[in-house]
């Protein structure tokens, strides 16, 4: 846990130098009638960067606890993100439906070991209904792949 | 005037699919209060605000009602508020009286709600009265303190609070300078330049990262069976107005506290710890003892209802959620504020109606329909689990029509996921995010009124008075700690 704490202190310190940096390229005094576009990140990233700061001092001065995250428990925890990401990643090219078809397949059969018929069934069943909501009945327009194009969509 | 609004066969129709939709989102994990209202909110760009407010009111009330579903059946809270229920909620269903646990607990939230929506009714336009003599320096000096409260009174780490709330405020100013038609931290990527939006973050944080969260602790759905009739309904009934005390003790807590933004989770904690404390059959609480649901969701539903009151009259909102119907608010173009009783005073009162008729409606239909919710959760996880992170996709994709931000949604996740991890609070930040522009409009126009002069926050009365007590809330935790520290601090008891 301690070694996590220290890991986001850095980042969020890093995160603050970067917006430093930025603010001070636009401008962090007075403008021609009011304060400039960086004042405002500006501060902001200087409360950032005293603050990361002192929660890293104080998680050096705290004696090291629980692990951040066992090695049991990481495994669910990536078994779901995994997933989701080549979902999205997938999702870029072959558009939304398709890809939560997948998605939903890989995910019944190789996480809950459904049978066939039904995980079959609902991966395609799933996308289906959603087209017709979101296209159709609220004309809120998905990502769509070949597939579609194919279909004449 | 608010009632005709609020009961028009359109507004009554779109209060119910709310209420239904809510439920089934409070119901289940990973799609909360702040989340579910979220994803709904592009749905609503096509339908005139009246209609769209209702129906995220009313998917904001069937939430509450969903959590209090599974926090008693299934020992798993929909939402944080619903924790204080799960102490003595899921023991009753275990017993075999889940029936009477949900009874009790709908029927507090009700009665809760309804405390606070007359309050608001009657307040609402004295607070707006009164905000409308607020400038600049003032509305500033609110936000202030809205932070402040929750870094002074939130509990946990007051720097981790700081740390998120600074973030969100950065977050809010990457993109689009309006004032100065500059670009910030963009970094010459062109994504960037829509900056962050914070319904995909709200999905992100709230729905990604509690899925990632309960997958951790690997949660599962199964719940204790539940007989639930009219007559169960009615027995129940019978029994709570011995609870008169707990339901205004509850009710009280809930509205002061979802007034300020701490929100109903203290709320509901507090009110249970204090009927613990008052009341004769003290011993049976945890163990299965009707009071012990009454009190918690009274004073959550009190307080989520009573969220709403500064989000309308003042513009700051009091939860998450309220952020999100915040957002929801300018994004239809309307300026939330003293102002909006003035200009759209039907919009107001309609909302205000439509309070009432969604706590009605929501009653009776999660009443008739509870069987048919905690189904839901039959539903295996493996299924469930891939359709959940789908839909959260889906509603991040809707936003701006922009593939980006569903790798921001998956980004966020991990941020919650890690955050919540390690105790960084993510509702400042959902909030930070929502009032980023607002709050540095604010000081903005504050310094240039005053020509670059800081004096400018104290000199005036009302934000001086505002401004010293935030800067009280800010300190509080540095002079608690030098308190303790200078008296002998007395021993810690041990817990009961």
């Amino acid at each position: 846990m301690r070694a996590a704490d220290l890991i986001t202190a850095a980042v969020l310190m890093l995160l603050g130098g970067v917006v430093v940096y930025d603010a001070v390229r636009l401008g962090i005094g007075w403008g021609l009638e009011g304060p400039r576009s960086g004042f405002f990140p500006f501060w902001l990233a200087v409360i950032l960067l005293a603050m990361s700061a002192a929660i890293a001092v104080q998680s050096l001065r705290r004696p090291g606890g629980r692990p951040f995250v066992t090695r049991a428990a990481a495994r669910p925890v990536l078994a779901v993100l995994a997933p989701a990401a080549g979902m999205v990643l997938a999702t870029q090219f072959v558009g939304l439906y398709v890809a939560s078809g997948l998605y939903l397949a890989l995910y019944m059969r190789w996480v809950g070991r459904h049978a066939w018929p039904l995980t079959l069934g609902l991966a395609v069943a799933i996308p289906v209904v959603s087209f017709l909501v979101f296209e159709r009945w609220f004309l809120v327009p998905m990502p769509k792949g070949p597939l579609e194009a194919w279909l004449g969509y | 005037m608010g009632f005709q609004v609020a009961v028009t066969p359109f507004n009554l129709f779109v209060a119910v699919v709310g209420v239904t939709l809510g439920t089934i989102i409070g119901v289940l994990p990973g799609l909360g209060g702040a989340n579910g209202v979220a994803i709904l909110l592009p749905l609503t760009f096509t339908m005139p605000p009246t209609s769209a407010i209702i129906l995220l009111t009313s998917i904001y009330w069937g939430a509450l009602f969903g959590g209090a579903i599974t926090s008693v059946l299934f020992n798993i809270p929909g939402e944080p508020w619903s924790v204080a229920t799960t102490f003595d909620g899921y023991p009753l269903a275990r017993q075999g009286q889940g029936g009477q646990a949900l009874t009790a607990a709908f029927t507090s939230s009700f009665v809760g709600s309804l405390f606070s929506v007359v309050l608001i009714t009657f307040f609402a336009p004295l607070l707006a009265e009164i905000a409308l003599k607020f400038g600049p320096p003032e509305f500033f000096a609110i936000q202030l303190l809205t932070f402040s409260s929750f870094v002074g009174l939130g509990g946990g780490n007051p720097l981790k609070s700081l740390v998120t709330i600074v973030l969100g405020f950065i977050m809010a100013s990457v993109g689009l300078d309006i004032v100065t038609g500059q670009l910030r931290l963009t970094f010459g990527v062109t994504d960037l330049m829509k900056g962050f939006d914070f319904i995909v973050a709200v999905i992100g944080l709230f729905g990604i990262g509690e899925i990632l969260l309960s997958v951790e602790e690997g949660l599962q759905f199964r719940g204790a069976r539940t007989g639930m009739n009219l007559r169960v309904v009615l027995d129940t009934w019978k029994v709570l107005p011995r609870y008169w005390r707990t339901f205004v003790r509850g009710s009280v807590i809930g509205f002061w506290m979802g007034f300020k933004p701490g929100g109903a989770t203290p709320a509901s904690f507090m009110s249970y710890a204090f009927a613990k404390r008052f009341s004769p059959r003290a011993e049976r609480f945890g163990k299965g003892e009707l009071e012990g649901v009454v009190a918690p969701e009274t004073a959550a539903h009190a307080a989520g209802v009573a969220a709403m009151l500064p989000m309308i009259t003042l513009g700051i909102p009091g939860s998450p959620t309220a952020a999100v119907m915040l957002g929801g608010l300018i994004i239809w173009g309307l300026q939330p504020g003293p102002m909006l009783f003035v200009e759209n005073p039907e919009f107001v009162w309609g909302l205000i109606a439509s309070m009432y008729t969604g706590n009605v409606i929501g009653v009776i239909l999660v009443l008739a329909g509870v069987p048919l919710f905690a189904a839901i959760l039959r539903i295996p996880f493996a299924i469930l689990t891939p359709l959940i992170v789908v839909v959260c996709a889906i509603g991040s994709y809707a936003v701006h029509n922009s593939m980006i931000d569903i790798w921001y949604m998956l980004v966020f996740g991990v941020v919650g996921y890690v955050f919540k991890k390690l105790d960084y609070p993510l509702a400042p930040l959902v909030l930070a995010l929502v009032l980023g522009d607002l709050a540095e409009n604010a000081l903005r126009q504050s310094l240039i009124m005053s020509q670059g002069s800081l004096a400018i926050f104290f000199t005036r009365p009302i934000a001086g008075a505002i401004n010293a007590l935030a800067l009280l809330f800010f300190l509080l935790p540095v002079l608690t700690l030098w308190w303790r520290r200078r008296g002998a601090a007395p021993p810690v008891a041990p817990r009961p």
